[in-house]
């Protein structure tokens, strides 16, 4: 797969984002690096979109991109209908406050020299909201919500807390504006399990007491499985499928996806380790990524088709959709070329 | 097939025998007890899982049992027999003399364990040289089988080539051909595929499982996935707060918890088979200051199950059936005594209780501010 395609795009009003054909690439000195090449995606009101994939897939750079930190080289990011590149900066500034960001590393990402509260405060501060009485009203407000005690947790700086309580900071700092759109970068992935089932079920939480829409990037199937509504799975800066969270987990039609599925190891003695199926070799340079579909190259069902051309995001069932020549669930591959041991490798 | 160095059984009894093993921290603000009275056998060819998370001890019990840690605050009490030999008080020259040989650590990180100006070649044969006098011709030759015997495609050119020129996967693949190189009998692996995607992930553990079951090598795997251990391990232990909580045969563990830190830690991860937006319970509060341990359970502030005496009287490590079960606990999970232990916190409508049946710690006002500590526990494994 890995392919490019806009057939698991949507329409309709309550489309919050819709990215189409983004592509993000670096210059260095070594050659141009393609981050993100070519990738679609929407994200309805209200609904948790996963993006899941290993390191390196560009699932980070989509999510920076989308907030235009930095700008993508192509491609359109519709949010509530403006396209964001073609905002000047004062314009973005001000899209920003409806588009927030929580990132990976709750520690890093709070500046341990403020106390809680200005922290907190910062963007009403910045946007002049309210009176300093509301500022501090609004404030305590958020931090209740996200589980701290304001009067205990506002006088307070980052290091006198846990990353899981980092993590409460900075979803409450990513609040206090009323955000429509809140893109989670690895929020869960620097916590203890015990911390990171607190942190998703406050997420949860927030979505529902603010209306809040999320995109959740990480790399933990499960993780996005539990979150997501619809849950897209990224490949060296391409899209391999699209789908609900059940059925995607359930019948995976990328053969990406299905080693991803396999690697996984679950916590249960009874189910031997995979032994087979995993992917073999590692990421292929994004400096130089292979022709056709990116994947084939560690492909268990790859053609010679696929290293020509490359596939195109197609539907493969109701609201599943798949970029591949050869998908390894309902199979619609042109007769004669199905692969032998299509099937067995789903097993 | 090149020659390699398999570990024979040589001597009766245990690999490794630990016995009320401590190791203690001095700091500014007080002794840290980081591993606190911690006994565990490992037979040899056996592979035991430490399950923790950050903070539990996990990776301090493995460092110190190896003896790397050398800095002066550290106190070690208690007892490590491996073989039958001390090493607790053992001199750096005898535990020279074991390190390679005797028992190897593989690391987290392969990008901070290799080092960075040194050829893969170099660092593989380092030990072959100094340990086992090995010629330098034959060491080279050695190191070559050892890359290839760890999956590492054209390893002839891989020799001259630095860490920088690998990838992370392949980097863990040329640590642990390090780890193995003198044909330890006991392996310590910390967390050896957590700073590695999941399907390297899957392709490391396969292959540190396929080498130990070829050399008959024992084996410690330190992780904080359950997932991790629960298909390669004969035998766990769950360690919170510097001690082991639970300790049984893997199969037994999984199927019949009772400590209740077991259960809420197996209860809090997202699984796959759990359709998607299900409610996750969690684990309230924080583990203890370790300078400060609670009297009681160190666990008695987050456990739903807590009645008064666990706040009062530490429960010892005791032996349940079938044999070879161990947990710490008053009240078990699965027992008579556990069940009304529950139901008598939830009655009285206790925080720690309620956040593990609705999985919501604010509403339980678990997420407690008041006792903030000033060192940040950071979570994940740093």
């Amino acid at each position: 797969m890995a392919g490019t395609g806009t057939a698991h795009l949507r329409s309709g009003e309550d489309v919050v984002l819709r990215v189409e054909d983004l592509t993000v690439e670096f210059h260095t000195a070594a050659g141009t690096v393609h981050a993100v090449s070519g990738i679609s995606l929407d994200v309805r009101a209200g609904e948790t979109l996963g993006l899941v994939g290993e390191s390196g897939c560009g699932k980070s750079t989509t999510g920076r991109a989308i907030m235009q930190l930095p700008p993508p080289t192509s491609g359109q990011v519709l949010f509530e209908g403006k396209d964001l590149a073609s905002l000047s900066g004062q314009q973005l500034r001000e899209v920003r406050t409806r588009l927030q960001f929580i990132f990976q590393d709750p520690i890093s990402s709070l500046n341990p020299r403020r106390k809680v509260k200005d922290i907190v405060a910062e963007p009403l501060r910045i946007w002049k909201r309210g009176t300093d009485a509301e500022r501090r009203a609004r404030v305590a407000e958020v931090l209740d919500a996200v589980g701290l005690d304001p009067t205990v947790a506002a006088d307070k700086r980052p290091h006198q807390f846990s990353g899981g309580q980092c993590q409460r900071i900075s979803i409450a700092r990513s609040l206090v504006l009323e955000p429509t759109l809140v893109i989670c970068d690895e929020p869960v992935s620097a916590l203890d399990v015990s911390v990171q089932a607190q942190i998703l079920n406050l997420l949860e939480d927030m979505k529902e007491r603010y209306g809040l829409t999320l995109i959740f990037i990480a790399h933990d199937l499960a993780v996005v499985k539990n979150i997501s509504d619809r849950v897209a799975v990224m490949y060296l800066g391409k899209i391999c499928e699209v789908g609900s969270p059940d059925d995607l987990y359930a019948t995976p039609a990328h053969p990406y996806t299905a080693a991803l599925l396999r690697s996984i190891p679950v916590p249960d003695p009874t189910v031997p380790p995979a032994q087979t199926g995993l992917l073999t070799g590692d990421l292929p340079s994004p400096l130089d990524p292979p022709s056709g579909c990116r994947f084939r190259t560690r492909c268990p069902n790859a053609q010679e088709r696929c290293a020509y051309e490359e596939p195109q995001v197609r539907p493969i069932g109701d609201e599943h959709y798949v970029a591949c020549h050869f998908p390894v669930h309902g199979a619609d591959a042109p007769a004669g070329e199905v692969p032998v041991g299509v099937t067995g490798s789903t097993a | 097939m090149a020659r390699r160095i398999i570990a024979a059984p040589s001597v009766e009894g245990p690999l490794l025998v630990v016995d009320d093993f401590r190791t203690h921290f001095r700091t500014d603000g007080g002794t840290v007890r980081a591993v606190d009275g911690v006994s565990l056998t490992l037979e040899r060819g056996r592979t035991l899982g430490i399950v923790g998370e950050s903070g539990s001890g996990k990776t301090v019990l493995s460092r110190s049992i190896m003896g790397l840690l050398t800095a002066r605050n550290v106190v070690r009490t208690g007892s490590v027999k491996l073989n039958g030999q001390e090493l607790v008080g053992a001199s750096n020259a005898e535990m020279r003399a074991l390190w390679g040989t005797e028992m190897a650590m593989v690391f987290q990180d392969p990008m901070t364990s290799l080092n960075p100006v040194m050829k893969i070649g170099r660092q593989i044969t380092e030990g072959l040289r100094f340990h086992l006098k090995v010629p330098k011709d034959e060491a080279r030759a050695q190191a070559l089988s050892l890359l290839e015997s760890v999956g590492i495609p054209d390893p002839k050119r891989r020799l001259d080539q630095y860490p920088h020129e690998l990838s992370g996967g392949m980097r863990q693949r040329v640590t642990i051909a390090i780890a193995l190189a003198c044909g330890p009998h006991l392996l310590f692996a910390d967390e050896p595929t957590t700073a590695l995607d999941v399907t390297v992930q899957a392709q490391i553990l396969n292959l540190l499982q396929e080498q130990q079951r070829e050399r008959y090598m024992a084996m410690v795997l330190v992780t904080h996935d359950l997932g991790v251990v629960a298909g390669r391990t004969d035998e766990i232990a769950v360690m919170y707060a510097g001690q082991i909580v639970e300790k049984a045969p893997t199969s037994t563990l999984f199927a019949n918890v009772r400590m209740p830190y077991t259960e809420a830690l197996l209860k809090s991860i997202p699984k796959l088979e759990q359709p998607s937006h299900t409610r996750l319970q969690i684990i309230g509060g924080r583990p203890p200051d370790l300078v400060n341990p609670p009297h009681g359970c160190r666990f008695a502030p987050r456990c739903p199950y807590a009645q008064p005496k666990c706040h009062a009287e530490m429960p010892p490590l005791v032996e349940a059936e079938p044999p070879g079960h161990e947990y710490r606990c008053w009240f078990p999970v699965g027992t008579e005594a556990g069940r009304e232990a529950l139901e008598r916190n939830l009655a009285e409508h206790v925080p720690a209780a309620e956040a593990a049946v609705t999985g919501d710690s604010h509403a339980a006002g678990l997420v407690d501010t008041a006792g903030l500590v000033d060192t940040a526990d950071h979570g994940g494994e740093a």
